[in-house]
């Protein structure tokens, strides 16, 4: 659904999805990289369980949560992408107890 | 003389919808007059228990009425579930209070023993876990290393307070009962001949009886009916996480997992007036405390910190009067409406529909906060509370 305008000005860094590893450029959110997915979907709700993509961009609607590096309910648009990033899709409620 | 209602109800929280519920039920015709939006509504912060164990320590008539009414619970929720396919998220069987240190659980195991005594006519329904007790009745629940034990009340249990209300509002309805929202009384006028004139902003009624069941409200509405009921605000403040995966099996003082997943909290006792801010201060005692019980909650979020009012008379227990001044005027207030909606919404209002005195309600008289003519100690909030 979403693609890059232009490709990227500095060497790709990778990062994983759901044990998928995908490319993304320096200093782009982990939000932006989910959009681009074939599916850009990075959780499904907790009670209904219907799924939510990255919305507002910009810290304030909360749809963007997924697990990163094992944190969950982490807004995604607010976390700049690193090499060797775990991102995981959180379905349903995000469980706390190990 | 008669009137266009059998009884006017004069707040619509969840003392006077269970009151307003019960009496429809007895064919009453009922009005229930509910304040404004913005109002202090102890509802607002309920925690949702169902709550015996400890309560009314060195007042058994409390200890009494709390477990009536737990034992009432049941039927009183299938009941309610029934007439409105409301799910009230009820359960119950076991509902814990943690210590964090040996001599917290030993003094709560000494005053839990003190408890049961004061009533030998009931079955005993707390016992003591240690830690190892508590791990292997609930395996899922990871506690952090300072909890040594807990205490444990086997007619203790959770609801949905939220649905509880709606439940109650949509079933006193149901059963031909007329609620009015936005509609705080101004006037409540004893008539020649019996009977009174209640007056909103909006409306004028009249009814056979009244019932005051307005939280804070109910000192000033009292004075209008002879009953002067010294009650005080105290704030509760409550935190909730995000909707979690279960952590939390059953529920806990001052900490419960919600049917949705979310983690409640609590709580402050604060003595501030008719103040709702939060403090931060407040917020970490609680979370420190939460963390020190279950320390993974710390990787949830939490999303919101309020606060709200709630409905204390000096000694923390219940207030039922009647004015003598003018029959058929009633006052009933307390502190734990969800506990005691079963009582409410049955006995309570079986008794004013039939007319017949409910010797239940001797224990807990107005006249007890009359310092001249009784110089009895005041308890302390935290016995109310358990």
């Amino acid at each position: 659904m979403f693609r890059k305008i232009s490709p990227p000005s500095t060497p790709p860094l990778t990062l994983s999805i759901d044990g998928k590893s995908v490319t993304a450029e320096r200093g782009e959110t982990v939000a932006s990289v989910m959009m681009r997915q074939a599916d850009p979907s990075c959780r499904h709700t907790p009670v209904h369980g219907s799924s939510r993509a990255p919305f507002c961009m910009m810290g304030v609607c909360f749809d963007c949560l997924a697990i990163v590096d094992g944190a969950s309910s982490t807004q995604t648009c607010l976390v700049p992408v690193a090499e060797g990033m775990c991102v995981e899709r959180q379905l349903g409620r995000p469980k706390v107890a190990s | 003389m008669q009137r266009e209602y059998d009884v006017i109800v004069a707040g619509a929280g969840i003392v006077g919808t269970a009151i307003a519920y019960g009496l429809a039920g007895y064919d009453k015709r009922v009005l229930m007059l509910d304040g404004a939006d913005r109002d202090y509504r102890a509802a607002k912060a309920n925690f949702g228990l169902v709550w015996v164990q400890g309560k009314g320590y060195r007042y058994p008539e409390y200890h009494r009425l709390s477990a009536a009414a737990a034992d009432a619970w049941p039927e009183f929720a299938a009941g309610l579930e029934a007439e409105t396919g409301i799910s009230l998220d009820y359960q119950t069987g076991s509902g814990l209070k943690f210590c964090l240190s040996d001599d917290e659980l030993s003094a709560r195991a000494k005053m839990l023993d003190a408890w049961e005594a004061e009533t030998p006519e009931l079955a005993p329904s707390v016992r003591i876990l240690d830690r190892s007790e508590l791990a292997r009745r609930y395996p899922t629940m990871r506690l952090g290393p300072d909890v040594v034990g807990a205490s444990l009340g086997e007619q203790d249990g959770q609801a949905n307070p939220l649905r509880l209300l709606a439940a109650l509002q949509a079933a006193f309805q149901r059963r031909g009962g007329m609620v009015r929202n936005g509609h705080p009384v101004t006037s409540i006028k004893p008539l020649a001949g019996g009977g009174f004139e209640v007056k909103t902003s909006e409306q004028t009624a009249r009814a056979e009886r009244v019932v005051i069941a307005a939280g804070l409200g109910s000192v000033a509405l009292g004075r209008m009916i002879g009953l002067d009921v010294p009650l005080h605000p105290e704030r509760g403040q409550i935190l909730v996480t995000e909707r979690l995966a279960p952590v939390l099996p059953v529920p806990a003082s001052g900490l419960r997992q919600t049917g949705e997943g979310t983690v409640m909290i609590g709580v402050t006792q604060e003595d501030v007036g008719y103040d709702l801010s939060t403090t931060s201060a407040a917020a970490v005692r609680m979370t420190r405390k939460a963390l020190r019980i279950l320390p993974e909650l710390g990787k949830a979020r939490l999303v919101r910190q309020w606060s709200c009012l709630r409905v204390m008379t000096p000694d923390g227990y219940p207030v039922y009067a009647s004015s003598q001044m003018y029959p058929g005027a009633e006052i009933a207030t307390c502190h734990s409406g969800v506990t005691l909606a079963s009582f409410h919404a049955g006995p309570y209002a079986q008794a004013l529909a039939s007319g017949r005195h409910l010797q239940t309600l001797n224990a807990f008289p107005l006249e007890r906060f009359n310092v001249s003519k009784n110089q009895s100690p005041q308890h302390t909030t935290a016995d109310a509370l358990h």
